[in-house]
Order: structure tokens, then sequence, then C-alpha cells
């Protein structure tokens, strides 16, 4: 084995020179000039701030607003910087509940919240979607039966009219692709822009 | 189960099976040393690295030589990406500004990514430097699924020579998996990546103003070139935590088809390497219908039990298959056959949580991991790895009609079967018995999310995983604790030495033996019969052992689930 130290030394610092920094900084460079708006991470920008990326989920609590799905991502407490709790939708730690199936906590937890959407809007069952939380914490997408499911409140909030809402919902639904891959889902971030932006 | 989903399914097959061949045929002019496309770009380049390291394209290596080469360059690139870990703090490419990362942690890292494993006991958007996830780990990722090629192309060689002394070049083998088939791939896939909307930067984190007037940071980094060669090479370890489910890390169904495809691409070409290298593609083609059976087996189960949901949010009188953990972009069929195709091929990859699927549907990932990664298997382990059950599968067969067994003229002897058996054991006695340790310690015990038989599962999957050199996680267990960063360590250690090192030995061996020219009654191992035994061989001799563990777990959880039972 050390007779096979100088080939080990040589091919480890060659391949370290070409995988881990040329290949990465070229397609950095590369990435950057061709795709530049995705390279970056897709972000939407705003009279100058930037308010968030196309490809992830926030978290939306006020019933103006379309919901995400649950999210469980962890981050520092706002009140105790010290300790850790529950900050949906925080994008510097993504994870889902990794909760099993049988797990009692979670199953008290969609019992509530099934309780809480039937209150709200008792004339549609209440899709899966909606009370289970994403695998990534960072979902940016409902199905479409979520987002229908939503529009009476956020009719109401807004003081608009449900078919006006629902044709939004419509017009935000993507398909599959090629329609074959995937689900056809909807955009929470980019419907609930499109919500304010009909309410300009 | 939806026709959609089953349509889906099938053109992930279809482009798998498309791909075997070209695939195949490209890579084995590779490792022949025939000139490819490429030739003119990288051959003068090729001969310089040789020049400096010492050795040459025609320099042969006995096997023992081989194993030599393999494990200092294994044990070299351990202590270069320790160190990066530790010294990160005062290292350059660090926005985010990580501190060093512990010891116990290091170490399990460390040996994750050099055995190809990339089990993670950290968030890579919250513990890694840039410069530690580009120089550190994506290195290895490329050269830990370089090893595996390597070895699969000497093992190969064992059987196509005859009377030889060597089993090839090491270095030969590890540079051009690199160069000529891993790093072109991977240029083309990461651009790709980007385009389809995965981050490529040396930017901060960005905060955002969220439109409920909240602050949201953002993490990006240099994410697609890790990408690629994360699936194509089999290694799995996500640049985010959640891995293949962020939508950053796996944007869309495209991209995930994409990356499905690279997981498995690879791995089913090697199947047409070893047809052609030992001259008959048929027999290539027989030991990938009988990964292709065991595979199919998997997908149909798993996306079953996830489609069949879960019968408690059934009873609070929600419907469809079980979506917790999983995204809306992928659904119920792409998060199953994700999780069948990651775990069957060794890559440890997630676009959906698999301790959220249903105790049946996270059963089969397991048992894809218990069998030792064959089912494609890891990038040139997987081959490997069959093989080793191909030759436990011909010695059954000639006891049964009391003959010495062959194997593509090969007289498989006494010594073969013991290297044989004594890779295949080496699993189960690293999956079993450190859960067996583990589930009686309490302190161990503590770091499990779920409680009642998932806890065990949980624990079950973890080693299992680690020895499988898979790296997917049934990812509630808290493994960031020193017991589980040594021991799950040393499990990935055991996992892929003890099978490499015997299976090098059989190289060796049947390189060395004649020839005998098959006669009347010699098994044919390219048809029918020969793919039934092969896998009647992988689930009785690799997944029979593993049966009561599973009965503690995802079939005791499954029972208790249907009499609604919670835990």
């Amino acid at each position: 084995m050390l007779k096979q130290l100088r080939p080990a030394l040589v091919m480890i610092v060659a391949l370290t020179a070409i995988t881990g920094l040329a290949y990465p900084l070229a397609m950095t460079g590369i990435a950057g000039a061709l795709f530049p708006h995705q390279a970056n991470g897709s972000l939407i920008v705003e009279n100058g701030t930037v308010v968030g990326s196309e490809l992830i989920g926030q978290n939306f609590t006020t019933e103006r607003y379309f919901h995400g799905r649950p999210s469980v991502t962890l981050g520092p407490d706002p009140a105790d910087p010290s300790k850790t709790t529950t900050v949906p939708y925080n994008a510097v730690n993504s994870m889902g509940s990794n909760a099993g199936p049988g797990n009692a906590a979670l199953i008290e937890r969609v019992k509530a919240d099934v309780e809480k959407l039937k209150a709200e809007n008792p004339s549609q069952p209440v899709p899966i979607d909606l009370v289970t939380s994403t695998g990534s914490g960072l979902d940016p997408h409902i199905s479409p039966d979520a987002a229908l499911f939503q529009v009476p409140r956020v009719a109401k909030a807004r003081g608009v009219a449900e078919d006006q809402i629902r044709t939004l919902v419509q017009e935000h639904t993507d398909g599959r692709l090629l329609g074959v891959l995937g689900e056809p889902m909807v955009n929470v971030l980019a419907l609930n822009r499109a919500l304010d932006a009909a309410a300009r | 189960m939806t026709l959609n989903g089953w349509i889906q399914i099938l053109i992930f097959c279809g482009i798998i099976v498309l791909l075997v061949k070209p695939l195949g045929g490209y890579m084995t002019r590779v490792y022949n040393g025939e000139r490819t496309f490429l030739s003119l770009l990288l051959a003068p380049f090729e001969r310089l690295l040789y020049r400096a390291a010492g050795t040459g394209e025609r320099e042969e290596q006995h096997w023992t030589t081989y194993v030599g080469a393999m494990l200092a360059f294994n044990v070299l690139g351990f202590l270069i990406l320790y160190l990066l870990q530790r010294l990160q703090a005062g290292l350059p490419f660090n926005p985010a500004g990580m501190a060093a990362v512990p010891q116990e942690l290091s170490f399990n890292t460390a040996v994750s990514f050099v055995t190809n494993t990339n089990w993670q006991n950290y968030g890579g958007e919250s513990t890694m430097s840039y410069l530690v996830q580009m120089a550190g780990l994506t290195v290895q990722n490329f050269v830990s699924a370089a090893t595996g090629m390597a070895l699969a192309v000497a093992l190969i060689r064992g059987f196509a020579r005859a009377s030889a002394k060597t089993v090839g070049n090491f270095w030969v083998d590890l540079t051009r998996s690199t160069l000529y088939v891993l790093l072109p791939i991977c240029i083309v896939l990461a651009l790709v990546y980007v385009f389809l909307g995965v981050p490529q930067t040396l930017g901060a984190y960005v905060d955002a103003t969220t439109l409920e007037g909240g602050k949201q940071t953002i993490a990006v980094g240099p994410a697609a070139s890790q990408l690629a060669i994360k699936m194509l090479g089999t290694n799995g370890g996500g640049f985010f935590n959640a891995n293949s489910a962020h939508p950053f890390e796996n944007p869309d169904a495209l991209a995930n088809l994409i990356q499905m495809v690279s997981i498995f691409a690879i791995g089913a070409a090697f199947t047409n390497v070893f047809g052609r290298m030992i001259g008959d593609q048929k027999q290539g083609w027989a030991i990938f219908a009988a990964m292709g059976v065991l595979f199919l087996a998997g997908v149909f189960f798993t996306y079953w039990a996830e489609a069949s949901g879960n019968p408690l949010m059934h009873a609070l009188g929600l419907e469809g298959g079980n979506m917790e953990g999983k995204e809306v972009r992928f659904g119920i069929a792409l998060s199953a056959l994700f999780a069948v195709v990651t775990t069957a091929a060794s890559c440890g990859a997630v676009n959906a949580m698999h301790d959220s699927f249903t105790a049946l549907g996270g059963m089969i990932p397991l048992i894809n991991m218990e069998l030792g990664e064959v089912i494609i298997g890891g990038v040139g382990a997987g081959l490997y790895g069959i093989l080793l059950f191909v030759i436990i599968a011909i010695f059954v067969s000639g006891l049964m009609v009391g003959r010495t067994p062959e194997y593509l003229g090969k007289k498989i002897e006494a010594k073969e079967v013991k290297m044989a058996m004594l890779a295949i054991l080496c699993l189960p006695l690293a999956m079993l018995g450190f859960t067996a340790i583990a589930v009686v310690m309490p302190s161990s015990v503590a770091s499990i999310a779920n409680q009642g038989p998932h806890g065990f599962s949980e624990i079950l999957y973890a080693y299992t995983s680690a020895t499988a050199n898979n790296g997917s996680a049934f990812g509630g267990l808290t493994g960031n604790t020193p017991w589980y960063n040594l021991t799950l360590g040393i499990a990935m250690l055991m996992g892929r030495f003890l099978v490499i090192v015997p299976a090098l030995a059989i190289a060796g061996s049947l390189a060395a033996k004649k020839t005998v020219p098959a006669s009347a009654g010699t098994f044919p191992t390219n048809g029918g019969l020969f793919v039934g035994l092969l896998v009647g061989v992988i689930l009785i001799v690799g997944g029979l052992t593993f049966l009561p563990a599973l009965a503690l777990g995802p079939i005791a959880e499954h029972l208790a689930i249907l009499s609604g039972q919670t835990f």
C-alpha cells in the first residue's frame, strides 16, 4: 500500500482540482451567464426588494391569502433565539415531519386541522394535501382541489365574488408536463401575488 | 393507483432499457482503452496524469496490488475530507460563516462520502461551507463512484480473462471512469438542472420580504453541479437537507425524471459492459432481467401501499393516498417510484420522506437495501454485488444436479463460493448486529422520533442503509450523536470494504483459471430458467434472514394501524 502513496496523492490532488474546483466553478460561471435567473434561485424582485422565490413556498396565515401545506421546518424562536421552535417555511432548514403513519401526534394534528377546515368550508371534502405536511417543508404547490377549497374564505375576506377568485385559481393551475409528467398543481405564491395584483 | 401513474412508471422503464446498449457500448470502449469522441481532448491529459502518478496505461496489477491502490486512495480521500470539515471556518468560500464541523460528525461524513453512502447526519445548508460542498463532498461523489466502477470492471476482467495474473490497473480505471464517463455527463446535466431551476451560485443566502411582511432567508449555493453527480454516481447526498424533495434540488417532474434516469443509467449499462467484455451480451441481459423482475415487483408493491393510503387518516374523512412527507408536484406515483429507484440503486437521494411512508410502503425500500443493493445497485457496486449472488446461484444449481458448477467457462470452486458468502454474510451481520445492540441501549433508543414498531424500523433502517451504502434514512432518527456517528460509520466501512475485497479476490482467482469449453451438460446462464434461479437465490439467501426483523417493524406496525392503534 505504501508504494501506492505517490499515485494516490497525485490522483486525489488532480481529481480534486478537476471535479471539486474546476467543474463547479465552471458550471457556476456558465450557468450564471446562460441562466442567471435560475442560477440565483429564481428570485421574484418587486420594486427592488426580493419578495421570495418562484420555487420556494411561503408561510401564509391571514384569511386574505391562499394557504400552503403544513410545514414543520425548525428555526430559532423569535421570542428567545437560544431555543428552536417550528418556523414554517424556513428556507435555510428544509425538513419534513418524519412522522410515521401511526404517529399519535400526527393523527391528532391532522384531526384538528380537518375540523378547522370543515368549519371553514363544509360544502367540500377536505383535500388531503392541505392537512399533510410537505416533505421539504417548502412545497410551493397545493393541488387544484386544495386551492378551490379555500376560494370561499379568500373571497369573503377580500369582499370579492367567489367566481372571480375561482377563475384566478383556474388560470394559475399548471397541468401535467406534456400532459403526462407530474401532477396538476397550483403555485400558492404566484396565485397570491395575482390576487394582490387584481386588487390593485 | 392511476393509469397516469403507471404511464409515468413505464416511461421511466422504457428510457432505462433504451440506454443500456449505447451507454454500455461506450463504457466498454472506454475501459478497453479504445478511442472515443472524447479521446482527442482527454488522452494527452490522461497520459500526463499517469506519468505524474508513476504508472502507465499498460501497467497491469495483480488483484492484491489493485486492492492496495484502491485502499490507499480511499484512506487519503477520507483524511482530506475529514480535515476540510474540521478547518472550514478558516478556509475560503464560506459566506454563511459555518463553524468547524465536530469530530464525530466529521468522521461519519467523511466515511459516508468515501464509501459512496452519503448518509447525512448534518443539514447541508446549515452545516457545510461551499468549499466543503465542492472540494470535499463533490469530489468524493465523483471518485467514490469511480472506485465502484473500477472494481466492477476488475471483476468483469476476472471472468473475461483466462490464465491471467492481473485484473487491470486501478489508477487507469479510476481516471477513465471519472473523466470519460462521469464528468462529461455531469457537465451536460448540471446545465440542464440550472435551466430547470436548480441554483448554481457562490452568492450568499438571500433575504426576502414575504407577501405578509415576514422575513424569509432563502438558502442557495452551487447546488446543480453537486446534484448532477449525486444522482449519476448513485451517491445521494443532498446539497440541501431535504435532498431531492427540496424545490431547489428537484424543481419539477422533468427534473425528477432526469434524476431517476441518472440514478439507474450507469448501473444498468454495466450489465451490458459485462456482456460485451465476456463476449456474450445475452449474459448481461439475463442479469438485467433478474434485476428488472425484482425492481418491478418493488415498484408495484410500494405504489399500491402508498396509493392505498393511511387508514387512520381515512377514518378522519380524508380521501386518497398517503401525502404526509410528500410534495404535490410529484404526488403518490412519482414519490413511490423514486423511493424504489433510490433504494434499489444504492443512491439514497429522496424526493419524499421515507419515514412518513405507510408501513408497507416503507418496507420495500428497506428490503431493497437488505438484498445488498443488487437491483441495478450502486454504480459498479450493483454489478459486483449481483455477480456474488450469481456465484451462489450457480453453486446451488450445481449441487442440485451433482456437477462441478461452471459460469462462463470458469469452474466455480470452494474459494469463490467462500468469498461470495463472506461478502454476502457481512451485510446481515452489520445491519442486524448493530440494530440489536442499539435497541437495547436506552441512550440510542432515545434518538427515535416515533414510538412503537416504527421506532424500531427507524433504527433498523439506519443500519441497513449505512451497511448497504445507500444513505437514505427514516429521517426522524437523531443520528447526530456520538454513538450513531461512530457505529453507522463502522457499518458503512464494513458494507463497503468487506464486499469489495472478497469480490476482488474472486476476480484474481477467476482470472487465473483456464476456460473450459461449454458442453451439453453446461447450465445455460442466459435464459429464463437462470433468471428465475437467480431471483430465487437473491430472495432466499439475501432476503429471508431479515424476515424476523421485518415482522417486528413494518409488519407489526401495519397490523397495529389496521386495528386503529396509534403510538
